[in-house]
């Protein structure tokens, strides 16, 4: 990480405020090929605000979004697609009404060459792909109302891993999910890593963190904290990055860190 | 037995419609003393719930995506005068009077004018963000009064010959020969259909449905269209007609008269042909897809890039060309074009889409539903008819079925969620 790299994905300076609210002040924070960037704060931080930004479903007030240096255009979340980033949402952001399969493709679906749709190609692909997340869903056929909390999810990664993403945004992405569930998406985390994939990883939970990502930014009242590599910082030091917004010596300070009480002493 | 019927994979509650539908005409012809199912009644039936469902299956996208159309009677009138002045002022000055391309250049513009008014009040919904409810409230006012102002709400009549054919009457039906070709061709592709879903989930290893339910399906499919067929072909046309046709033609009559077959009429033709062309829009394209994916949840939809405005404004230019179809189909059956034309029948199209299975929440409905809605629809008004049931009653009668309809549809879906 110390080498002149082109980040996957730089953000800078990103803004953007809600009537008086800065919901996100100033942001900067970047991606590298393989990595996962995890992105932690309260509720409210703006950690949910920024990575919207970055799939298009917000649009910032100032601020840049470059890809492998390339100033990038992102106004909607067709735009984000294009640039091959896919976003798991913390709601999964799923049509109830509609099957698996449908949900996998909305958006960009099989055709036939008549032009109509190809449900069967698919279903078929649904399968194989929620068949390797998911050994034991079988419900190609319901709505994904009909589902449990486990399903919808696999339905959701699924989604964002078909096509070949190469930034991976994943908002609480194991927040339905039970102890077993969690370990496959960690298992899967580990292995989109491998295949170089950049990953923005949401998450409440510390212990995630310092299990799967390789470095970490905290966020508070919609400024950057800090950013460190998870090798430099102490899971007591993040917790006080979130909780007091301070910045420890391990780490990167950015516009939100407040000045040390040693200091000002 | 409900094995059975689970794996010919038939939609429940669409047979439930069919079966409440057939249980209304069983006894409408028992209280009216055989008079309900007769070739006649159920002819006419056939020619009255048409232009409602033309627009019904419109209706069925509009309310699939959580919106409402209320202006679809007044577009329909106002396209209605608009077609009228074109085909009997416009266009004869033109062309000449009685032009063989008068009725499609009428039709032409009305289909155009139609799409461009729907596409209009979609664009202002869609991207202006103001409520359906309110943008079409606007409409229906709006157009009933462009309606009268086309003609200062004097009466356009008569229409054009040809375009006339649309509405159907003895020459606007297709007679019995050509009505067996359309029935045995709808059986065929019934057929090709199966065979080629069949092909389908054999070519990804999916469950294949026993070849028992594949046939039955076909059969319950087959029968009620051949039987269609037959009863359209039963019903004579009226010995006015008869005796023109045998003079045109230089016939010589017998004491008998002579058996001419109206065959299906002309607007029902057009009624299954945007039956189908719905259906398919519905279920085998990227924007039926999107219609019902923004119906389930238009955050997901928008999320997952589909570009949800320009699909909302499809589906009102869609609402809007089937409204003129509908008008053709109307002034075409009056052989009139009257500003009043279509006045109401926003209610009878909502009311048919939503007994038809259509939920106002959005993202549940079928084309097939909305048109067997509107066929009960009108099964109701002219059995009471029949009946001599006072126009008030029918009103009461037609307003308490749609709501227990309503009532126990959504019965029936809480206790199935799925």
């Amino acid at each position: 990480m110390n080498a002149p790299r082109i980040p996957l994905v730089a953000m800078r300076d990103i803004s953007l405020s809600f009537g008086g609210l800065h919901a996100v002040d100033r942001a900067s924070i970047e991606l590298y090929d393989g990595e996962v960037m995890a992105l932690v704060g309260h509720n409210g931080a703006g950690k949910s605000t920024l990575i919207k930004i970055l799939s298009g479903a917000l649009r910032r007030d100032s601020g840049t979004i470059s890809i492998r240096g390339q100033a990038a255009t992102i106004a909607n979340p067709r735009d984000a697609r294009t640039c091959g980033i896919e976003t798991i949402y913390q709601t999964l952001a799923l049509a109830d009404n509609v099957d698996a399969a449908a949900n996998l493709f909305l958006g960009r679906e099989l055709r036939t060459r008549w032009g109509t749709l190809d449900d069967a190609a698919m279903e078929a692909q649904a399968r194989d792909v929620i068949g390797r997340l998911n050994p034991h869903f079988q419900r190609f056929k319901d709505p994904v109302s009909a589902l449990s909390g486990g399903q919808r999810q696999s339905v959701a990664i699924a989604r964002a891993i078909l096509f070949d993403a190469r930034i991976l945004v994943m908002d609480e992405p194991t927040a339905a999910l039970g102890p077993q569930e969690t370990a496959q998406v960690g298992e899967l985390i580990r292995k989109l890593k491998a295949d170089g994939i950049g990953i923005f990883l949401i998450s409440h939970d510390i212990h995630d963190v310092f299990d799967l990502a390789d470095r970490i930014c905290v966020m508070k009242n919609g400024r950057v904290v800090g950013t460190a590599r998870i090798a430099d910082v102490t899971k007591d030091e993040v917790l006080s990055m979130i909780i007091l917004g301070s910045c420890p010596p391990g780490a990167t300070p950015g516009p939100g860190a407040v000045k040390k009480p040693s200091l000002r002493a | 037995m409900t094995g059975f019927l689970k794996s010919t994979e038939l939609d429940a509650r669409l047979l439930g419609m069919v079966g409440a539908l057939l249980a209304i005409w069983i006894a409408f012809h028992a209280l009216s003393g055989g008079l309900f199912l007769t070739p006649r009644n159920l002819w006419n039936l056939s020619v009255q719930s048409s232009s409602v469902a033309i627009m019904a299956t419109g209706m069925v996208f509009v309310i699939v995506t959580r919106n409402i159309d209320l202006s679809v009677g007044s577009l329909l009138g106002f396209v209605g005068m608009v077609m009228g002045v074109t085909q009997t002022d416009l266009l004869p000055k033109l062309l000449g009077f009685e032009h063989p391309a008068t009725w499609i250049a009428t039709l032409a513009a009305g289909l155009l004018l139609g799409a461009v008014l729907g596409a209009l009040q979609g664009v202002v919904i869609a991207y202006l963000g103001i409520s359906a409810f309110i943008v079409t409230l606007g409409g229906l006012l709006v157009w009933r009064g462009a309606a009268w102002w086309v003609t200062s709400g004097q009466t356009v009549a008569p229409l054009d010959d040809r375009f006339r054919l649309m509405g159907g009457g003895p020459e606007g039906a297709i007679g019995a020969t050509w009505s067996w070709v359309v029935g045995i061709v709808a059986c065929l592709a019934v057929a090709a259909l199966l065979v080629h879903g069949r092909a389908q989930r054999k070519r990804f290893n999916f469950p294949l449905r026993p070849m028992g339910a594949e046939i039955f399906v076909g059969a319950l499919l087959c029968a009620p269209i051949l039987a269609a067929v037959a009863v359209a072909n039963a019903y004579p046309w009226p010995i006015g007609s008869v005796r023109r046709y045998a003079e045109a033609n230089h016939i010589a009559l017998g004491d008998s008269g002579l058996f001419i077959a109206h065959g299906i009429a002309a607007p029902v033709l057009i009624a299954i042909g945007v039956g189908v062309a719905m259906t398919f829009l519905a279920t085998r394209t990227r924007f039926g897809r999107y219609v019902y994916a923004i119906g389930g949840n238009p955050e997901a939809a928008e999320l997952a890039g589909v570009n949800t405005r320009w699909v909302i404004v499809k589906t009102f230019m869609l609402m809007g060309l089937l409204a003129a179809v509908a008008g053709a189909v109307s002034i075409a059956r009056l052989n009139a074009a009257t500003n009043s034309e279509g006045t109401l029948a926003e209610l009878l199209v909502i009311a048919a889409t939503v007994i038809g299975g259509t939920s106002l929440a959005g993202g549940v409905g079928t084309v097939a539903g909305a048109m067997l809605g509107a066929v009960l629809m009108q099964s109701l008004q002219s059995g009471m008819v029949l009946l001599g049931v006072d126009t008030p009653l029918q009103n009461i009668v037609v307003g308490a079925v749609l709501v227990i309809a309503v009532g126990i549809d959504t019965a029936y879906r809480r206790r199935r969620p799925a």
